[in-house]
């Protein structure tokens, strides 16, 4: 389905044409309105007539989230306050929160991209969409809410938190789709089993789901919870919040809004632009946005990039779904290693607990990881046979996953340090003598 | 018939196995016969003790993984090919050893050997069959 099969189905050259002229337009807005990217772009020698084509892009220094810090809070804002009809901010986890303010102009092409991704995960306007995102300055809630509205959906803004009595709209409402975090999605299907009401009472049949990562072993276990078809969404405040990508039904990838993004794909550390299908940092602009536009934001985020069309029938690029952030990732031997996968792969075996400890050593020229993972079935105590049976098994799924060979150590169950916030779980000794234990 | 063995994880650094042992002493755990083998990165501790519930419960306090099974304890002449013989008859029945060890015992002339087995019952019974001698808790903890 389409909210705007027009546009959603250009042909490449076409999208590229507006991509075009929509940069060259936000290089030199940005030039103009914000005193930031006026100094940063002298710095860098560009001038706005000398972005020609898309490539001259990458003349441009990419703009971070501490850019919008040292400028907290409206210091990147492009036109006046009277113009700004909305402001959010991020959760400010890790700092002082950043802060983004839209132009009307800015909530409508935002409630389209919104609308666009819900279509095409499958929403139309006969559903009833509860809206479990926590409301406030979060931009989860309100985008998703604008979307769905304009494609036509009832939405019910119940937000997060008293889960019993969503769980009592969701049935009396019959409310076919839902929007949440994947783990509050999880814990909702768990609260209603404890419930005296049969599952049957529910009338879920999709799940729009966003603002946090979700291995495929979770969505199989909330697909089958609620007997919906899940899709993923991406998008950041800084950008604009959800909005900024999907999955459609064919769910092979998240469908960049590409008249209103434009995508890179750079090497984290080098920031040397990938190529079609390699993995690296995602790097975007905006290229339409009034309140506050960014020149090739560095989300952090790892993902790849492709340009073949899509069974669909949408010609917009498709990114993977997001494999980790790049302040995790790790460089081994010119291989990419993100704890998140080493995660997926533990997560799936039963005998090991999830949580574990990465060390990176130089040994002569070479770069070596070793897995360290807490033994959790201590029946296999029984045999060596089958502890190492284990051990051979998870280096064989890691080397399938992370494509290097590793090596994988057993260790005591609850040896491995446990954290509560963000967790630290790499030792990086390649630029270290290490004591010999 | 069937005596009780302590299976404890143990990482390959220094101190380790002294300390596992000496939650064992304070807890008043005397060791009747151990084993213990490496790879690497750990090994596995493997125990008879004066008291397996006790020993179990100070070592799981101690944030020690363990597991409890079910072993075969016989006794045997301390002969030329007494053990090969033992070893036959589980053979001969499709017994696999997983592992084996002995210990010291009170009796002059007779060595008691610790056997792993997949089917402790079974083992037990065919040993019974074949006139070798047993020995269960009571006669390892002596």
């Amino acid at each position: 389905m389409f909210f705007q099969k027009d546009a959603e189905t250009m042909p490449r050259a076409k999208i590229r044409e507006i991509q075009l002229e929509r940069l060259r337009y936000t290089v030199r807005y940005c030039y103009e309105n914000v005193p930031f990217y006026k100094k940063k772009l002298d710095d860098a020698g560009v001038t706005p007539d000398s972005i020609k084509t898309l490539d001259d892009i990458r003349r441009i220094p990419p703009t971070t989230k501490a850019d919008l810090r040292d400028n907290y809070p409206f210091g990147l804002f492009a036109v006046p306050m009277k113009n700004i009809v909305r402001i959010h901010a991020s959760s400010g986890t890790t700092g002082k929160p950043t802060v983004v303010g839209y132009t009307a102009h800015d909530l409508d092409m935002w409630s389209d991209c919104m609308a666009r991704l819900c279509a095409a995960a499958g929403a139309t306007a006969d559903d009833i969409v509860q809206i479990s995102f926590g409301y406030g300055m979060f931009t989860g809630a309100l985008g998703l809410h604008y979307g769905l509205e304009k494609l036509g959906c009832a939405v019910v803004p119940n937000s997060s938190g008293n889960t019993e009595k969503a769980l009592m709209y969701m049935r009396d409402f019959k409310t076919t789709a839902l929007v949440a975090t994947p783990s509050y999605a999880l814990y909702m299907a768990e609260t209603a089993k404890k419930l005296e009401y049969p599952m049957s009472d529910y009338h879920l049949r999709l799940g729009l789901f966003g603002s946090e990562g979700c291995t495929p072993e979770m969505r199989t276990q909330i697909e089958t919870a609620w007997g919906l078809f899940a899709t993923d969404n991406y998008g950041m405040s800084e950008l604009m919040g959800p909005g900024v990508s999907g999955e459609c039904e064919e769910r092979c990838g998240l469908h960049i809004n590409e008249d209103y993004f434009l995508a890179e794909i750079v090497d984290p550390n080098t920031l040397e632009v990938l190529g079609e299908g390699e993995t690296g940092e995602v790097l975007i602009t905006t290229l339409t946005k009034e309140g506050i536009p960014l020149l090739r934001y560095r989300t952090r985020d790892i993902s790849r990039i492709t340009y073949e069309p899509c069974k669909c029938g949408r010609t917009f690029a498709r990114m993977d779904k997001i494999k980790g952030r790049s302040d995790d990732m790790l460089k081994i031997r010119g291989v990419n290693v993100f704890p998140s996968q080493i995660e997926s792969v533990l997560v799936g075996m039963q005998d090991v607990s999830p949580h574990y400890q990465l060390i990176v050593r130089r040994e002569g020229f070479a770069d070596t990881l070793e897995i360290r993972v807490e033994l959790s079935d201590i029946s296999l105590l029984e045999s060596y046979g089958k502890i190492e049976e284990l051990q051979n098994r998870i280096r064989h799924n890691m080397h399938t996953v992370l494509g290097i060979q590793c090596k994988v150590s057993i260790v005591e169950p609850n040896t491995i340090e446990r954290f509560v916030g963000k967790a630290k779980r790499v030792v990086d000794l390649r630029n270290q003598t290490e004591e010999k234990s | 018939m069937a005596i009780r063995q302590i299976s404890v994880f143990v990482e390959n650094k220094p101190g380790r196995l002294a300390e596992i042992t000496g939650y064992l002493a304070e807890g008043n755990v005397s060791i009747r016969a151990f084993s213990i083998a490496d790879t690497t990165d750990f090994g596995i501790l493997r125990l008879i003790v004066s008291d397996t519930e006790k020993a179990a419960q100070v070592l799981r306090d101690a944030g020690v993984a363990v597991s409890i099974t079910e072993v075969v304890g016989v006794s045997i002449p301390d002969v030329t090919g007494a053990f090969a013989n033992v070893v036959k008859i589980l053979a001969d029945a499709g017994e696999n050893v997983e592992y084996a060890y002995a210990f010291l015992t009170p009796e002059a002339g007779h060595a008691y050997v610790i056997v792993r087995v997949d089917d402790s019952a079974k083992a037990a019974n065919i040993l019974r069959e074949n006139n070798i001698e047993l020995i269960d808790e009571v006669a390892a903890l002596g």
